[in-house]
């Protein structure tokens, strides 16, 4: 038979594939299950945030940066501040500010007619992730043990999770040219340690949890508090829960 | 007669068709040549992936291993108002110098923008922590002449 | 403050993920769609005036469509990986299922439909060219000279199939590009059921407008007398789908403001200051308004002959660009307010970088030159005549 126009698409494919066979070979090779101690079955991991024991001091987003090497100009976790005046006459949209994600605290602020609060934000490892449902080839997804991460040698860069996410967690690494977000300090979570975050909230507004762990105190915190998580309306099975949050809050 | 008709007419149409199963034959070889290993092992990704996330170096040792050499520091913290506050809170990432405190010995904090940045009044703060308007409060003093940083306590 | 933004953005949200090459996309998918349907019509419809642009909607339809991946590929941050989507696709994810349905489309339905049609002519080239011309053609042959009466039959029962197959799948291709917004719930602006139609009636208007005007352009080029029946029916047709396309999109705004959800406000705010040219008075007003009365025009009167191709050109023109800015406002639009609806960013295009403005710019282009070559290796002309005769 001779070459036909098909054949010459299958040529280029056989090319496009060589090509990206390079780019797999790694991933071939370097495929193992975590091997030690550390099993994936028995953690299912999130966290509660204590909104009214936040003092917006900026130490969990330069931790954050610090441990993760978080490129400038992106934040996997920020604080925000909420300044709602008193709706006397009118109904008024809240006011919110987060300076550089807040890496460097806030100027501080006068007294206002109304409240003000601060609010630490980061993923929210939701169990049914929309940025896991759109990802075309599988480099994000929810671990056995409930964290969302990124496969950094398998990630397009299409960003369509970037789209998917309603909380504005994730970014594209502007050198890896791959999608990039909070790990829940994964590499420090599977070796006994808690996030950098926590570690370094002065309040203990932040506090790293295990659901699946009978003796965490996150049971008689959710038996004696009130929890709401962000937009519930959305859906995501959102595993960081807040105290005290305000119903303005987005 | 008419079915052997049928196939000589349209015998030309059985090379598309061949072509496309060849591709597709043909993909489906690559594919599984290809396919990273173990693909699909816990969810439809790359198992690898989660060691790869995990090793990522550790930039904060966590303040249970500052404890085990720095006791003195420990018990005067232990005692005073900045018990919960980890001492990276305040010295920074330091799981270098806890590998090897000869090799890594650790700048001590600026106090001047230190307390400041968690002390600072603040109508956002929650009420009940301790905030001053530090230009005044101590007016112009390094807050550690009158505090000690890890027992602030008078 | 930072530059560019007004009120509350997440703070990784000031920068825009999706840019003017994702515009590109639906807008070249669609005129893929549009123009494929256009063939159909006579075909599967019996609608034998537009007989004429039969062979150059499809090949409009393929230049369009090799070129409709590239923009996608372009703007990957890892355009080497993109085979991933094929090896393996997460079948929860509408952009990867598009890649099987676009592949689908491209060798299942567009190339054997284009090798069905013209297959008398290819084998007739493959024996009386010379030299290289010669072996392009007896490869595109496949092997078989077998051009009898019965086998021409054979392919013309084969090749109605092939179009009553492929409309569904031009809807299909054009509908799921509007599934991957539309499904986003995260984002309201393009979170709605309605999406998919819309586009896809978008992509029929803009694929119909587009070899409409590529029709007039060739004949003007070739001195060729245009074909007023033909141009009349593409120009009636334009008007039907438009009218639906419409109606869609205003049932969407309708519905949008009388709901006034949470995300009303800051959505409202976006469409009538960052959005108000590209918004309404590109898209609304000259991209839909000015031609749906052009064309409505010549369904109520009669006008002559030159009259009647300014009217249909001015008409076919403005869509194009209003349905660029559609799509823009679509997919720029969709990034432009925080999903905490408290503020808005600006989208600074970049001009010579991987996904700037010459990035677009040579993008447009090379479907004309693909189509430019397919004209030469595949003469649309003859079949037309032909087919007269
Ligand atoms: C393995 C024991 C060890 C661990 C663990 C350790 N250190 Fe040290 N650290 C030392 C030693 C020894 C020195 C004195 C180094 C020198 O001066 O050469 C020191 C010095 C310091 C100093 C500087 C004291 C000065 O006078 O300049 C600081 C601050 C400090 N450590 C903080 C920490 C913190 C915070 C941690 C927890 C992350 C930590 N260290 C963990 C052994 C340790
Ligand atoms: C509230 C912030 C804060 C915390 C929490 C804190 N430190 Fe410090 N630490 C300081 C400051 C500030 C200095 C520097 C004092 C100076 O310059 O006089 C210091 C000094 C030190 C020194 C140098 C010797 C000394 O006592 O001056 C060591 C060692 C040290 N810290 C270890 C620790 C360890 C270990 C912890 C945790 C148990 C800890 N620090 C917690 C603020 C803190
Ligand atoms: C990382 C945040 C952080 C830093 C930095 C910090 N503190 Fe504190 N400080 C706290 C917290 C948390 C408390 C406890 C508040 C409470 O008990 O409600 C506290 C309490 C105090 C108190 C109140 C003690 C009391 O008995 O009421 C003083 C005084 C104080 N800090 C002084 C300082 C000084 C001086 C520095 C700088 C060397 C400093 N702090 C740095 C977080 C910090
Ligand atoms: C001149 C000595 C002096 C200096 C310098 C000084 N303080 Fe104090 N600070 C005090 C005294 C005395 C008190 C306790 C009296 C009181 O409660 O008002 C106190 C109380 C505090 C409190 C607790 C307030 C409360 O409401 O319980 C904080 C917080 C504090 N200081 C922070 C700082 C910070 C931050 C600095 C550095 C900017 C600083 N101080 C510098 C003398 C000082």
């Amino acid at each position: 038979m001779d070459i036909s126009r098909r054949d010459i698409f299958t040529v280029g494919g056989k090319l496009l594939i060589l090509a990206s066979v390079g780019a797999t070979l790694k991933q071939i090779t370097g495929a193992e299950p975590p091997s030690d101690a550390y099993r994936l079955a028995d953690h299912w991991w999130g966290m509660i945030i204590d909104i009214d024991k936040c003092i917006g001091c900026g130490n969990c987003v330069r931790a954050c940066s610090k441990e993760n090497n978080v490129p400038e100009g992106f934040f996997r976790t920020w604080v925000e501040r909420y300044q709602i005046e008193d709706q006397i006459k009118e109904v008024k949209q809240p006011r919110v500010e987060s300076p550089n994600g807040a890496i460097d605290g806030f100027p501080p602020l006068a007294p206002i007619d109304g409240k003000s609060f601060y609010v630490p934000k980061l993923c929210n490892h939701c169990a049914d992730s929309p940025c896991v449902q759109v990802c075309p080839v599988g480099a994000t997804f929810v671990s056995p043990d409930g964290v969302v991460l990124v496969d950094q040698t398998y990630c397009l860069g299409c960003r369509y999770c970037v789209q998917a996410c309603p909380y504005g967690c994730r970014y594209l690494h502007p050198e890896t040219q791959t999608v990039d977000k909070c790990t829940l300090c994964y590499h420090r979570i599977t070796k006994g340690l808690t996030t950098a975050c926590c570690e370094n909230c002065p309040t203990g507004a932040r506090l790293l949890v295990d659901f699946k762990n009978p003796k965490d105190p996150v049971h008689e915190i959710l038996r004696t508090n009130k929890v709401q998580v962000l937009k519930p309306y959305m859906a995501t099975g959102a595993k960081v829960y807040y105290e005290n949050l305000d119903g303005a809050v987005r | 007669m008419v079915v052997r008709r049928l196939f000589r007419d349209s015998a030309h149409l059985v090379r598309p068709a061949l072509v496309l199963v060849a591709c597709m034959a043909l993909f489906l070889v690559v594919r599984s040549a290809i396919i990273p290993k173990a693909f699909g092992q816990y969810g439809h990704y790359r198992p690898g992936a989660l060691d790869l996330v995990r090793q990522h170096p550790i930039a904060f040792a966590g303040q249970d291993t500052c404890v085990m050499c720095h006791d003195d520091q420990a018990t005067v913290r232990a005692a005073g108002k900045h018990a919960h506050v980890a001492c990276e809170a305040c010295h920074g990432p330091l799981a270098q110098h806890a590998d090897d405190p000869a090799a890594h010995v650790p700048k001590l904090p600026d106090v001047a923008d230190l307390c400041r940045r968690c002390h600072e009044k603040d109508a956002a703060k929650p009420r009940n922590f301790p905030q001053v308007a530090t230009a005044e409060h101590s007016s112009g003093m390094a807050c550690n002449t009158c505090h000690q940083p890890h027992n602030p306590h008078l | 403050m930072i530059p560019g933004v007004d009120g509350f953005m997440y703070p990784n949200e000031v920068e825009l993920q999706w840019s003017v090459l994702i515009v590109l996309y639906p807008y070249i998918t669609g005129l893929v769609a549009g123009a494929f349907i256009l063939a159909s019509l006579e075909r599967v419809f019996n609608v034998a005036a537009v007989r004429p642009t039969y062979r150059l909607a499809l090949l409009t339809a393929l230049a369009f469509l090799l070129v409709a991946p590239l923009p996608l590929q372009l703007h990957l941050g890892h355009p080497e990986r993109s085979l991933e989507m094929y090896l393996t696709p997460h079948t929860s994810s509408a952009m990867a299922m598009f890649g099987f349905v676009y592949l689908w489309y491209l060798t299942v339905v567009l190339l054997l439909e284009i090798w069905l049609e013209y297959r008398t002519e290819i084998v007739g080239l493959a024996q009386s060219t010379r030299g290289l011309k010669r072996w392009i053609y007896r490869a595109l042959t496949l092997g078989s000279y077998d051009v009898s009466p019965a086998a021409r039959r054979m392919d013309e029962k084969v090749g109605y199939a092939v179009t009553v197959i492929g409309v569904p799948s031009a809807f299909l291709l054009h509908g799921y590009v509007g599934f991957i917004f539309g499904s986003v719930k995260a984002n309201p602006w393009w979170s709605t059921p309605l999406m998919p139609v819309v586009f896809l009636f978008s992509a029929m208007v803009s694929g119909i407008a587009a070899v409409m005007v590529l029709y007039v352009v060739c004949m003007k080029l070739r001195k060729t007398a245009i074909d007023m029946r033909c141009l009349d029916t593409i120009a009636r047709y334009l008007f039907y789908t438009f009218v639906i396309d419409f109606t869609l999109e205003m049932l969407d705004l309708i519905h949008r403001t009388y709901e006034s959800d949470e995300s009303f406000r800051s959505l409202d705010f976006m469409v009538h200051t960052r959005l108000l040219f590209s918004h309404v008075i590109l898209q609304i007003f000259l991209g839909t308004l000015v031609p749906l009365f052009l064309l409505a025009a010549n369904q109520l009167w009669r006008y002559t002959e030159g009259t009647r191709k300014a009217m249909y050109m001015t008409a076919g023109a403005l869509t194009l660009v209003g349905i660029f800015a559609m799509r823009w406002n679509v997919v720029i639009g969709g990034q432009l307010f925080s999903k905490s609806f408290l503020g808005y960013t600006s989208y600074k295009m970049q001009l010579a970088s991987r996904e700037g403005l010459v990035a677009a710019v040579l993008l447009m282009i090379l479907p004309f030159v693909i189509f430019f070559v397919l004209v030469k290796l595949l003469p649309p002309w003859q079949g037309g005549k032909a087919h007269e005769a």
